[in-house]
């Protein structure tokens, strides 16, 4: 079938060899930015199976470039965003940060999606000196200087979750989750949050991505007769669940409060009566009336049009990451790396947007903000109650950038 | 007693959902030994024709399931086995590689109309209690279905003259073709009567699963270690190969996780494959279909 000849395999690699030689040369003259133009890297998966999360990052990170240039830019220059596709890839997204720093020499990457893909690249562009923004809702515990987060930690958003379930339903609560460490560090983050309660977690059950048939477990759930349950599932297949849990008739036996059930738009895919009375708390709901949001959801969807989605907590974070970043770089009156830093850490980075008052927190690198308790009903968000101005208190007794500006960790729950 | 009663039920469900995603296997490959890569993909697009019918166009969802899924995908088998698949026959190796190919051929084709998104319907009917639990009533009724459907397969293939044609064609073409019986239309049609299955496990297993054009990978390696556990006699086989895999799936998912399931699953399969590597048919009930 494959007749490998030593001629025929010494043709081909030095074909391939040429190949890559001139590909190396042809890319080389481009490595350096204008002067006249400040260069941003975006790192979001728009294709492959986190596409659901990438592809409205990509896009509201996209439109917060387009309306900063249109306002007469950065100190005077305009941002270029040049946008990464790792496809739901780990490799990739190493490849990409190193490409972004090295080769493009970028002021800022703003990426990464999971937990996971942001500890692949976060000590890459740390050694490369490269500003990296995080703006995904997680389970907290990032400390580096270089590492700017404005998504949400335990603490500022699965606590009102537990402290409602706990208070609101009883004191016995079951916990599933996903299989990987996000799913699980938050699932620790419950159990303290239940001891600070008086409260217990029965049992924590986390299913590999790809898990689709939840009979069992529907049926342990069951048996193990919990007061509520607490469900920090993802991804594509595991929307199966809910739809399972409705067939068994349980979504009105035992009560849904879910970390994630909406940032995947599970909501709107799955039918009214399937998701109706499912809790979530979440920093934002395209749903809320805040005038600076109601002006941001009409400007996205007459930017993106037919490909608009609707926008969850993590979709919009692209929009909300930069435009932060962006009141950091104004102040500094700088695009040097320090500068920013100092200037983003410096307290006086405060902001109003489509998801209401934000603060960039010196100690933590982190995004004091509102949080926003909602129930789910006919395929919309009904929000119930809101927490004004949360501190993400996580790990502040193990890390404060302030007093210890080198430390470089990922910090997760002491119970 | 009643969390008895309620994993009693859960077993039968996860035999009869293996059972049914494996049906149209057990003939395409079970009988006609065609490796069909593209299995799964066949059961997404009877998901997806479920999705459209009933969302879409409003059909009812039982007649969706039951009637239009099956013909659907039994003509997508059909226009599969003329332009490609009966020049692969007797070629396992080759009818592996062209069905994968066709597998990602199908999920670009579906990605490209629907998107990568998550689609599904309501299951239909309420629950109802067992003791002090809940259970959907449509797996109950998905478990009769698969009794039903493995009792008319087995009707049509040992007591029809279709049946006899179709199996004295599958264990002898040439005998077959002198005693003037067209083969290739046998092929054609025990060919589009396997897709059509497929496309009926995929649109009952619609409402309880997800379905997204990637669905079928999850499909592809549990039916076939079912059906070649199962032996020659491709019914039977699959059907006991089920049993006791179904068995062991769900008490282990119940008992620890479902990744021990899956787990569980494969050892049994490697040990009883070991002890009879023609099949549990190819051992005890060795004269079955």
């Amino acid at each position: 079938m494959f007749d490998i000849t030593r001629r025929g395999l010494l043709k081909g690699t030095a074909g391939t060899a040429a190949s890559l030689v001139a590909a190396g040369l042809a890319a080389s003259p481009k490595a350096f930015a204008d002067d006249d133009e400040i260069v941003i890297a975006s790192i979001f998966d728009q294709s492959g199976g986190l596409d659901i999360y990438g592809t409205p990052m990509t896009q509201t990170c996209e439109l917060a470039v387009e309306e900063i240039n249109a306002a007469g830019g950065l100190l005077g220059k305009k941002i270029r965003l040049i946008k990464y596709d790792p496809q739901s890839n780990m490799e990739l997204y190493a490849q990409y940060a190193q490409e972004a720093a090295l080769k493009e020499r970028v002021d800022l990457v703003h990426g990464a999606i999971t937990s996971a893909s942001r500890e692949v690249i976060r000590p890459i562009l740390r050694r490369f000196q490269t500003l990296l923004w995080y703006s995904v809702i997680y389970e907290g515990g990032v400390c580096d200087i270089n590492n700017f987060v404005s998504g949400v930690t335990a603490v500022q958003w699965v606590k009102p979750m537990a402290d409602y379930g706990f208070k609101t339903h009883g004191k016995r609560c079951y916990y599933i989750g996903a299989d990987y460490n996000a799913p699980q560090i938050i699932g620790k983050w419950t159990e303290k949050f239940a001891g600070e309660q008086g409260a217990e977690v029965l049992t924590k059950d986390f299913f590999p991505l790809d898990v689709a048939e939840f009979g069992p477990a529907i049926a342990k759930i069951q048996e193990a007769k919990p007061d509520w349950l607490s469900t920090c599932l993802v991804g594509a297949a595991h929307t199966g669940f809910y739809r399972q849990w409705y067939a068994a008739g349980m979504l009105n036996e035992i009560p849904i409060v879910s970390v994630t059930f909406g940032v995947g738009n599970e909501h709107v895919q799955l039918s009214a009566e399937e998701g109706n009375g499912i809790v979530s708390a979440q920093p934002y709901f395209q749903e809320l009336q805040l005038p600076a949001n109601v002006d941001f959801v009409k400007r996205y969807q007459e930017r993106f049009g037919d490909d608009a989605q609707y926008l969850n907590s993590v979709g919009i974070g692209g929009y909300l990451g930069t435009m932060l970043w962006s009141l950091g770089v104004k102040a500094a009156g700088s695009i040097e790396r320090e500068d920013v830093i100092a200037a983003l850490r410096s307290g006086d980075i405060a902001w109003d947007g489509p998801a209401g008052h934000m603060v960039v927190d010196p100690v933590t690198n982190h995004v004091i903000q509102d949080m926003h308790m909602a129930e789910c009903q006919n395929q919309t968000w009904n929000i119930f109650e809101s927490y004004s101005q949360l501190y993400p208190s996580d790990v502040i007794d193990r890390c404060d950038l302030t007093k210890d500006p080198d430390m470089n960790a990922h910090l997760e729950p002491i119970i | 007693m009643d969390t008895a009663a309620l994993l009693i039920i859960e077993v039968l469900n996860g035999i009869a959902s293996l059972a049914l995603a494996c049906a149209g296997l057990a003939i395409i490959f079970g009988m006609m030994r065609v490796i069909n890569f593209a299995h799964g993909e066949f059961m997404m697009l009877g998901a997806y024709t479920t999705v459209v019918c009933t969302k879409t166009l409003g059909i009812n969802i039982w007649i969706s399931m039951l009637i239009i899924s099956p013909i659907i995908v039994g003509i997508i088998g059909i226009i599969v086995e003329r332009t490609f698949i009966r020049f692969f026959y007797g070629r396992m190796i080759d009818t592996l590689i062209a069905t994968w190919g066709l597998s990602l051929l199908l999920i670009g084709i579906v990605t490209a109309i629907f998107g990568n998104i998550i689609e599904g319907v309501s299951a239909p009917m309420g629950s109802f209690e067992v003791g002090v639990y809940n259970v959907s009533q449509y797996r109950m009724v998905l478990i009769g279905i698969v009794i039903l459907l493995f009792i008319g397969v087995f009707m049509v293939l040992t007591r029809t003259k279709l049946g006899l044609i179709a199996r004295g064609t599958m264990q002898n073409p040439a005998q077959a073709s002198v005693l003037g019986i067209s083969t290739q239309r046998v092929y054609m049609v025990t060919f589009a009567v396997g897709a059509a299955l497929t496309g009926l496990a995929g649109g009952l297993l619609a409402p309880i699963s997800q379905v997204i054009p990637t669905a079928g990978a999850a499909y592809v390696a549990q039916t076939f270690i079912t059906v070649i556990t199962g032996g020659t006699g491709a019914v039977t086989g699959t059907l006991v190969a089920s049993g006791v895999f179904g068995t062991v799936r769900q008490l282990l998912s119940y008992e620890f996780t479902p990744v021990l399931g899956g787990v569980g699953l494969l050892i049994v399969a490697v040990v009883m494959l070991r002890l009879l590597p023609q099949g549990i048919t190819g051992k005890i009930f060795r004269r079955s279909l």
